[in-house]
């Protein structure tokens, strides 16, 4: 997938300064011993350090149940729904995504692809909010550099819905 | 701002409201949405709707449903589904069809009125037509009050959308400057509160949250500005009650005084 040639030769210029940095997202959605168990919905998104949404990177949900029914619980990811969510059309392409089990799952997001596309340098939290029915609701804060100059990983850790969450960026 | 007296009102367009004060154990009428923020391509509400004294607890009386109705995210009028009134409480559904902002309104008109024959105090309650035969000519000492009243409440499917919330320029409404539906604790909501389409200055805002049984339920007054506005920081998240009354504006009936309520029932969401 990398493209060593046209690396080098965009790196300079201002127009695409990351086309082909990576950023790669690790997350763990803990496993809880209760008695009913539903797999969490989980938004994952870039905001400015204002927390203004910039894209949405994925959204994790019921996207396989009749009649879009299982959009219905999407405004449960209340930060994610007010800043993003209810302004999107979904399913969207590259970003939804069924829901998935609990464990540690690694995303990578490239540079100039979608969803993550040509992101303004500048300084970022990516943000994952997981909501789980019968359960509850989390919002975990990673910092990150765009684009990045090195290699450089943020953790961050949430208590309930979610457990340790990094980003690492990567020229 | 003017003070408004009788005998004044024909004579002056009154753009300033003198505030009538909240009784302390005023019942209160409300309505009460399930959920006020939604997703998904075909969600429903249910609605209560009663009138007691504590917030949101339906044990006094339940509110009439035949003057409810529902204007939709495109302006269009709506409808309530599955009516029901119970001893205490009614209830109704409203299916969000459409994207956007829906609003939720039971509005009233009437009169009421006070008067002294054969020495004795009488009152009377009524539409405005009957007022002609409702009082006898020999009375004495009468005084007439319209009254506007309106409840509202919103529910939003999706984005926030501005159409439903259009004012009609008819007795007490809310501006919205802050949408109804996008109310979070940690930021403050500023709302206009217009009499008539004209700002109602000066007018005290009463800010109740619910859930004031079992510990002491935040409560809050607040007064609009010059030109109508106020803010409201929230202490927290929750549903809260918001009721201002007037008295002022035109009457409809001669030599009466006009008064006029704005209820609404407002989510206010965690962050």
């Amino acid at each position: 997938m990398r493209l060593p040639i046209y690396t080098a030769a965009f790196t300079g210029l201002m127009a695409s300064p990351a086309l082909a940095a990576d950023l790669e997202l690790n997350l763990e959605i803990p496993r809880l011993t209760v008695a009913e168990y539903h797999r969490p919905y989980v938004a994952v998104w870039i905001e400015t350090p204002d927390k203004a949404a910039v894209k949405t990177l994925a959204v994790w949900y019921d996207v396989k149940m009749k009649n879009q029914e299982g959009e219905k619980w999407l405004k449960d990811m209340r930060q994610w729904w007010r800043r993003a969510g209810r302004d999107m059309t979904l399913p969207a392409d590259g970003v939804s995504g069924a829901t998935r089990a609990p464990g540690k799952h690694q995303v990578v997001f490239k540079g100039g692809a979608a969803p993550l596309g040509n992101l303004p340098a500048g300084q970022y939290n990516l943000v994952v909010e997981a909501a789980r029915e019968v359960g509850g609701v989390e919002v975990v804060r990673a910092p990150f550099q765009w684009p990045p100059k090195a290699r450089a990983t943020s953790s961050a850790k949430g208590t309930s819905e979610l457990g340790a969450v990094s980003v690492t960026v990567k020229p | 701002m003017h003070m408004i007296r009788r005998g004044a009102l024909a004579a002056v367009s009154v753009v300033a409201a003198l505030a009538i004060p909240a009784a302390a154990s005023a019942h209160r009428q409300w309505l009460l949405p399930s959920a006020t923020v939604l997703s998904g391509a075909d969600p429903w509400i249910s609605v209560d709707a009663a009138v007691s004294n504590d917030l949101f607890y339906f044990d006094h009386v339940a509110m009439r449903t035949d003057g409810i109705a529902v204007i939709n995210p495109d302006g269009s009028k709506g409808e309530i589904k599955n009516p029901a009134t119970g001893k205490y409480r009614s209830t109704f559904d409203v299916q969000l069809s459409q994207p956007g902002t829906y609003k939720i309104v039971n509005t009233g008109e009437g009169a009421s009125a006070s008067y002294k024959l054969g020495g004795e105090t009488k009152r009377w309650r009524g539409n405005a037509a009957e007022l002609a035969t409702a009082i006898p000519k020999e009375a004495t000492e009468v005084k007439i009050m319209e009254n506007a009243r309106r409840v509202e409440t919103f529910a939003t499917r999706g984005a926030p959308t501005k159409e439903a919330l259009k004012l009609t320029g008819r007795g007490l409404e809310l501006e919205p400057v802050t949408h109804p539906n996008d109310l979070v604790a940690s930021e403050p909501a500023t709302f206009k509160l217009v009499l008539d389409g004209k700002p109602a200055a000066n007018v005290e805002v009463e800010v109740v949250q619910g859930g004031g049984r079992y510990s002491k339920a935040a409560e809050l007054k607040v007064k609009t500005d010059a030109t109508g506005a106020f803010t409201v920081n929230w202490p927290s998240a929750g549903m809260y009650w918001l009721e201002a009354g007037v008295r002022g504006g035109t009457s409809s009936i001669p030599n009466a005084e006009r008064s006029a309520s704005y209820v609404t029932t407002l989510e206010v969401l965690p962050d």
